[in-house]
């Protein structure tokens, strides 16, 4: 995955501080141009499934990288319910609270098709920038139920309100265009609220497209993180009984054994970074613990809308599309 | 339009100092601005401060004794649209031969 060729510039973790390789004078001196970095970036996709994807940025700046992961999380669009009408609520939770509840449902519609409400916009709406749900359920007792039942599936009817009993209604052509389960929510076991018999919900919900950093129910990631890649190197042998230390010392899968009961450095990768091997004297001198400076690696886990990798590359078009307007201003005086 | 303004008080120091206001942008735009002007050679000092971290601005601040201070910050808006861009192509690309692997393998 790194290239070898590469001098990695690294950041020395020792046991009270961190310390910068002495030869590195990347941060501080560097002149910026822009085929010395085109020739320094490196981008590599390790891991893209349900879980997220994990991909490698490799020689930028933390500013850029720090920017990518801050538009992920609050520049990104995604569609979430804003307005709740409340017809009837005679459930024990309150309407304020049920209202909250509802706007963090994730939805599955794709926010790059529907525009954002502008000022002028209705309280209605449109069919391009509002999506509008129902969500009408009535707790009853089960007639069937015998009297030495207690299981409450037995006795009640909807007595638990989960997120599938949300019900699409298409505005205007919507139809003919999305489908229930394109735009609705994204998972359908999501408890809402619980009933008894008698209790009843009646909603209206209103959906619109907005950013993360008015809501975080707008956010499209459930997390965008980066971290360092660490580097372990071994600077002398351990082995027997140290050595099982030594691996105890690291996250698990990082330090092997081999046959010869001698420790060596299976996959720094994954290590947590923890600077547990300074606790042991007879083995603090043995190993360097590093980060190398430039090499990010970013885990973006989607609530579902979109994909990570769309995500990313819009995060991306949005900081270009921020550039691209301020340029445009600056030319237009 | 007006989402960019100049603040008052350069007068007297000639075309190459300016402190520049963004509306509605933050650390994002400000930081990653930041590091590409600062690391232009002619630039003596660059900086960024968000004054009140209710109001959504940003105050950006370019000081060059050799170039105009918004010709400096619109090649650093244009360098920062380019690292995009080329950001942009290398994730496609890298995506569209992860995938092909993975079509490969199964």
């Amino acid at each position: 995955m790194s290239n070898s060729r590469r001098k990695e510039p690294l950041l020395y973790m020792e046991e009270y501080r961190v310390k910068q390789d002495p030869q590195d004078y990347g941060l501080a001196d560097e002149v910026f141009n822009m085929e010395v970095f085109k020739s320094k970036l490196q981008i590599a996709i390790v891991r893209n499934d349900e879980d997220g994807l994990e991909f490698d940025l490799i020689g930028v700046y933390p500013a850029i990288a720090n920017a990518f992961r801050r538009l992920m999380l609050s520049d990104v669009p995604s569609m979430a319910i804003e307005k709740v009408y409340i017809y009837n609520n005679t459930s024990i939770i309150q309407d304020e609270v049920l209202a909250h509840r509802m706007g963090l449902l994730p939805l599955r519609a794709d926010p790059r098709l529907f525009a954002y409400r502008t000022e002028e916009s209705t309280e209605t709406g449109t069919e391009q920038d509002t999506l509008e749900f129902e969500l009408k359920v009535k707790c009853t007792r089960r007639k069937d139920a015998g009297k030495d039942q207690s299981n409450f599936d037995d006795i009640y009817k909807n007595h638990k309100v989960y997120s599938g009993h949300l019900k699409w209604l298409p505005k205007g052509k919507q139809a003919q265009i999305y489908t229930e389960t394109g735009v609705g929510c994204i998972h359908d076991d999501i408890l809402i609220a619980q009933l008894r018999p008698g209790h009843e919900l009646d909603l209206r919900l209103v959906a619109v497209k907005g950013l993360g950093r008015d809501h975080a129910k707008f956010s499209p990631v459930a997390t965008a993180t980066y971290r360092l890649l660490p580097q372990i190197k071994l600077n002398r042998e351990v082995s027997g009984k140290d050595a099982y230390l030594l691996q105890s010392c690291f996250s698990p899968g990082v330090i092997g054994i081999d046959e010869n009961e001698c420790a060596y450095v299976k996959d720094a990768r994954y290590d947590s970074c923890s600077r547990n091997v300074y606790r042991y004297p007879q083995i603090n001198d043995s190993v360097t613990l590093a980060r190398v400076r430039d090499h990010y690696i970013f885990t973006v886990e989607s609530v579902g809308a979109l994909k990570p990798e769309v995500i990313f590359l819009e995060a991306v078009k949005v900081l270009k599309k921020k550039c691209r307007s301020f340029i445009d201003e600056i030319e237009a005086e | 339009m007006g989402a960019l303004a100049e603040l008052a008080g350069d007068e007297k120091n000639g075309e190459g100092s300016r402190t520049f206001v963004f509306m509605n942008e933050g650390h994002t735009l400000g930081n990653a601005l930041k590091t590409i002007i600062s690391r232009y050679p002619e630039v003596d000092f660059c900086g960024y401060t968000i004054p009140h971290p209710t109001e959504q601005k940003l105050h950006f601040r370019i000081q060059s004794h050799r170039d105009r201070a918004v010709d400096i910050l619109k090649r650093g808006l244009e360098d920062l649209e380019a690292l995009c861009d080329h950001t942009i192509v290398t994730f496609e690309t890298e995506m569209n031969n992860f995938n092909a692997m993975k079509v490969e393998n199964t």
